[in-house]
């Protein structure tokens, strides 16, 4: 009978640790249990500055995707995998612009929809972008005025 | 002319005497823990036993883990607000409750409590098998002690730490929430909505990476203090159980923070 109470407790404590491990494994670390639900585009930049592998993509502020990886292109821009839901379908004529949430929040992909393009293939290069804006280079130009020539 | 030629190498001597022990501890401490974990899963493998050491180290630590869980999460969020708001940002008190806990505060205080509670208790029954000679007849009869003895704890620690470590995370995500939402007034919906944001797999992983090598450390070093009581210098019978149990936390509690800064650092 002693032995029935402690393999109960047993089992009941292994079930509440797999409940707690499975809500942080699956809700909050979002793991795909069935391999990732998504595609692909791309999208080069000439700036990425800040921006971080698995920050948001976002069309009208609604999350949409995950930026699946940031690499430098042969000619010198970075290029951005973007994986994105399956049901959002993107026109090549979308731009891609990166964002700041905030003054000192961190850096996100807002896409802003295209009008009359044609629907973007997995895989497929979106061109027009926007890249972040520097807040240290917008307050040297305003207080400085710009790159000058050092006075001799 | 000897004698001072003697007193001036006396401390090199003892140097070298306390290195030369401290090599030959450590290696048969690895001897120890790598036979023991590699007879977790020798035949007919012994389900009794490491459901028995579950139900010691896992089901009785339930309660003190939710304690410091809930207790922990609520400090963090006290604090964290207090910080946050400095700068108008106290809509990322989850995020900053949810990484802490679960990058960091959640394996190592998991760790140490489960090294309070269960791990004291282990050096102590080793010890006491040790000088009553126990393990010595288990010897006698042919019985690897160490298959017997040790391995079922090795198995039950492995089981048990990852999954307090995941009872003490949600718990303290929950703390943070009465603390920070219920009394101090942040939005209820920013908090968990920043939480599910900032949180990614990495992190869930690495605080699982880090649970698992805690498990195997306090268990191996606590069994290790326990089974060896007899080789102890600074005493015998009960003090020499004494000094294992209390080397044993000691030696527990240095272990993980040191392997905690290490994995930390291959992790970021």
């Amino acid at each position: 009978m002693q032995n029935r109470s402690v393999e109960m407790a047993v089992g009941l404590f292994v079930l509440a640790g797999l409940l707690c491990a499975a809500y942080l494994t699956v809700r909050l670390g979002k793991m795909e249990v069935l391999g990732a639900d998504g595609y692909e585009v791309k999208a080069r930049f000439i700036d990425v500055t800040g921006l971080k592998d698995g920050a948001n993509v976002e069309l009208a502020g609604v999350r949409v995707g995950r930026v699946s990886g940031i690499t430098l292109a042969p000619d010198k821009k970075a290029i951005v995998s973007l994986n994105l839901a399956k049901n959002v379908v993107l026109t090549d004529d979308a731009i891609v612009s990166i964002k700041t949430s905030g003054l000192i929040g961190d850096k996100f992909v807002k896409i802003t929809p295209g009008g009359a393009g044609d629907p973007v293939k997995p895989g497929g290069l979106l061109t027009e972008t926007e890249s972040s804006i520097d807040l240290q280079d917008l307050i040297g130009k305003y207080v400085f005025g710009g790159v000058q020539e050092e006075k001799k | 002319m000897n004698a001072a030629l003697e007193t001036l190498t006396a401390p090199v001597a003892r140097i070298g005497g306390a290195t030369i022990r401290m090599v030959l501890n450590l290696g048969a401490f690895g001897v120890f823990a790598f036979s023991g974990l590699a007879r977790i899963f020798s035949l007919p493998l012994q389900w009794a036993k490491t459901v028995q050491q579950v139900y010691f180290i896992g089901v009785k630590s339930v309660s003190v883990i939710a304690l410091i869980g809930l207790f922990t999460g609520m400090v963090l969020g006290l604090q964290g607000y207090y910080t946050l708001v400095k700068f108008g940002a106290e809509g990322l008190l989850g995020a900053a409750v949810a990484l802490s806990v679960i990058r960091e505060l959640g394996p190592v205080l998991t760790a140490i409590m489960i090294t309070g509670r269960a791990g004291s208790s282990m050096a102590a029954e080793l010890g006491i098998m040790r000088i009553s000679e126990q393990i010595d007849a288990l010897d006698a009869m042919d019985v690897n002690p160490i298959r017997y003895l040790v391995s079922p704890r090795l198995a039950a620690a492995l089981i048990c730490f990852p999954l307090l470590t995941a009872m003490f995370d949600v718990i303290a995500l929950v703390g943070g929430y009465i603390s920070g939402v219920m009394m101090l007034g942040v939005s209820p919906g920013i908090y968990w909505s920043r939480i599910h944001d900032s949180v990614v797999m990495a992190d869930v992983s690495g605080g699982f990476t880090k649970s698992v090598v805690f498990a195997l450390l306090v268990a191996a070093i606590c069994c290790y203090q326990g089974y060896t009581t007899h080789q102890r210098p600074g005493g015998f019978g009960a003090k020499g159980v004494g000094l294992s149990t209390t080397s044993a936390v000691v030696a527990s509690c240095v272990a993980i923070l040191a392997s905690d800064y290490a994995l930390t650092s291959f992790l970021l």
